[in-house]
């Protein structure tokens, strides 16, 4: 601990994943601080997905340690992170196309009627299901929508994203991870989904943030964790370093600074 | 000159986007209430079988449409449920046929009583809708040949049990046969089998839509990894839902024997492509996450309509399986042009 640094909400130490001869991550750091964007960034194979899938369950890393609040934890599967707190939002988005969107905020968690009907004959409590999505999609700004009972396939891909992330700030109690959420979307959707992500970290929720859009990381990010041939180069923040350096030390052609934060 | 010159143009681009709207409305209405193409058809067929012979609509022979269909209608029942998670079983015939035959067995050569020989051959067809769960689940091997490998099996075995020889349902306690005894209503005769079928029907129409089980077959089907990744057991889902259509099946084989009085190694042949017709005709997605039961009992429905109305209307039984087979064609072509629905 150096300083006047508060513990990490999340850290990984060491983490190393390989396929079977092919190594991802070798001996990965990451530290998240309360309340703020972190970015991560790194050219294709830099092991920015092995090391985001580690702190979200989804691999099993073959060593290396998580912190959670500065406490161990073991994630043997996605659930294991959900329900201490970490939700992450896919690039692949997670949502079931075919489902409406209070299907989808309420997918894997859905909620029973209580008494009988919830107990004996397991029906779900649609109604209250409806409301509360209907409420965390207001809260977030997302109002545009009109029907919480409509399919997800029928959303465009900017609204599609707002669903993702709704859902991860509506359950996510400590972390949200959020894997390339601008990737697919046009110019004004992008921004809107940026302007999202500082909503759900000015709610309190620190956020990881994955991209390859370097205007989109120097907007929104407090920091940037460079990530290069499976490790962790170093951290900047955009007041430090322009794009075009970042960019240098994510491919090498610049020396990374010894990393200060 | 100018003002008509201008005022030309709009009227065919008017026209054509109009006629785009329909079909464009056509398209999100079939979308959003999948059995209402399956429905029309059925009604069309009957209002058409109608006129056609009219002792069609007579309470005699809907009694026997109804009988004709319950068998199939439970094991597309079942065949629905795997459809929907984006699998195929073509294993159903062979489950359904070994089954009544254990059944049967179980009853008449080892001499147990009605009820135990009926649990214990339900027991078998869920374990056999298991194995086939554990297959697709564990050792990762696609449904299609998961089923196709089993359906060989189970026919084999089947053989081997009945020695390819038929039990008549005399010889077997009235328990087995039981289900193909009619109860009158008006000149309606209906048996027990077809209200099994209408209960279980039921059953899964409100598992699949008010139960998190429901959700998590719809979501497992239509994007198995989006699924996986929302957290949910998709491994679990699946199993549950083969092994769930296995005891499905073997229902299907208790009310077979009350259909037939017998137990016959040598029927169900045709029940594959019969569950799957019934399921496809019914408008659910052959690519797993899209449709339901109720469009399964109307698609089960209209096969049965289509064969005894062709029967009445004197066309010879060749050609019934030709406009059976046109009709799953149809049904698939619209399931595609539904799927390709744009905001």
């Amino acid at each position: 601990m150096t300083g006047s640094l508060p513990t990490p909400v999340l850290e990984a130490r060491g983490i190393t994943k390989r396929y079977g001869r092919v190594t991802a991550i070798e001996g990965s750091d990451l530290q998240l601080y309360p309340g703020e964007i972190l970015a991560v960034i790194g050219d294709n194979g830099a092991g920015k997905s092995s090391l985001i899938k580690a702190l979200s369950g989804a691999v099993i890393p073959d060593s290396g340690e998580i912190y959670l609040d500065g406490e161990r934890v073991h994630f043997r599967n996605p659930m294991d992170a959900r329900a201490a707190g970490i939700e992450t939002v896919y690039q692949t988005l997670a949502v079931a196309p075919g489902l409406d969107i209070a299907d989808n905020l309420f997918l894997g968690r859905e909620e029973r009627k209580p008494g009988v009907l919830g107990k004996v004959f397991r029906m779900l409590d649609k109604a209250h299901m409806r409301t509360e999505a209907r409420r965390h999609m207001n809260e977030l700004g997302v109002a545009t929508l009109q029907n919480i009972g409509q399919a997800v396939e029928s959303l465009s891909g900017g609204q599609r994203q707002a669903v993702a992330v709704a859902r991860s700030a509506a359950f996510g109690s400590k972390v949200v991870i959020l894997d390339e959420p601008t990737a697919a979307l046009g110019v004004k959707e992008g921004n809107r989904v940026l302007q999202l992500i500082r909503d759900v970290r000015d709610r309190g929720l620190p956020v990881i943030l994955i991209s390859h859009n370097m205007p989109h990381v120097f907007e929104v990010a407090d920091r940037i964790h460079i990530q290069r041939l499976g490790r962790r180069a170093t951290v900047i923040t955009p007041t430090s370093h322009s794009m075009s350096e970042a960019v240098a030390i994510m491919t090498g052609a610049a020396e990374p600074p010894p990393h200060a934060a | 000159m100018t003002v008509t010159k201008e005022a030309t143009p709009p009227t065919p681009d008017f026209e054509v986007r109009q006629h785009d709207s329909l079909g464009l409305r056509l398209q999100h209405l079939l979308h959003g209430n999948p059995t209402l193409g399956p429905l029309a058809v059925l009604i069309v067929a009957i209002l058409a079988f109608s006129v056609a012979n009219t002792r069609f609509f007579s309470a005699p022979n809907l009694s026997l449409v109804l009988a004709q269909v319950t068998v199939i209608a439970v094991l597309a029942l079942g065949q629905t449920l795997i459809i929907l998670t984006a699998g195929i079983d073509l294993s159903v015939g062979a489950i359904a046929v070994f089954s009544s035959i254990l059944m049967a067995t179980f009853a008449t050569r080892m001499g147990l009583p009605g009820i135990l020989a009926l649990l214990l051959g339900l027991v078998a067809g869920t374990a056999m809708g298991a194995l086939n769960g554990f297959l697709v689940t564990r050792i990762k091997l696609p449904p299609f040949i998961v089923t196709l490998g089993t359906l060989s099996i189970f026919f084999s075995l089947n053989a081997v049990v009945s020695n390819s020889e038929t039990v008549r349902g005399s010889d077997m306690p009235g328990l087995m046969t039981w289900t193909g005894t009619t109860i009158p209503i008006g000149g309606f005769r209906l048996t027990y089998g077809s209200i099994i079928m209408l209960l279980l029907f039921a059953v899964f129409f409100y598992a699949l839509s008010s139960t998190a089980w429901g959700r998590h077959v719809y979501a497992t089907g239509d994007d198995l990894e989006a699924a996986r990744l929302a957290g949910i057991r998709t491994n679990r889902v699946l199993f549950s839902v083969y092994t769930v259509a296995g005891l499905l099946y073997a229902i299907g084989a208790w009310i077979l024997i009350g259909r037939l009085a017998s137990a016959s190694p040598n029927v169900g042949v045709d029940y594959n492509l019969d569950s799957i017709t019934a399921v496809v005709l019914g408008g659910t997605s052959l690519f797993g996450g899209r449709g339901g039961v109720l469009g399964t009992l109307i698609g089960a429905l209209i096969v049965g309509v289509f064969r005894n109305g062709l029967q009445l209307a004197g066309v010879e039984v060749v050609w019934q399986g030709f406009a059976i087979g046109l009709l799953v064609l149809v049904a698939v072509s619209l399931d595609q042009w539904i799927r390709k629905v744009k905001s």
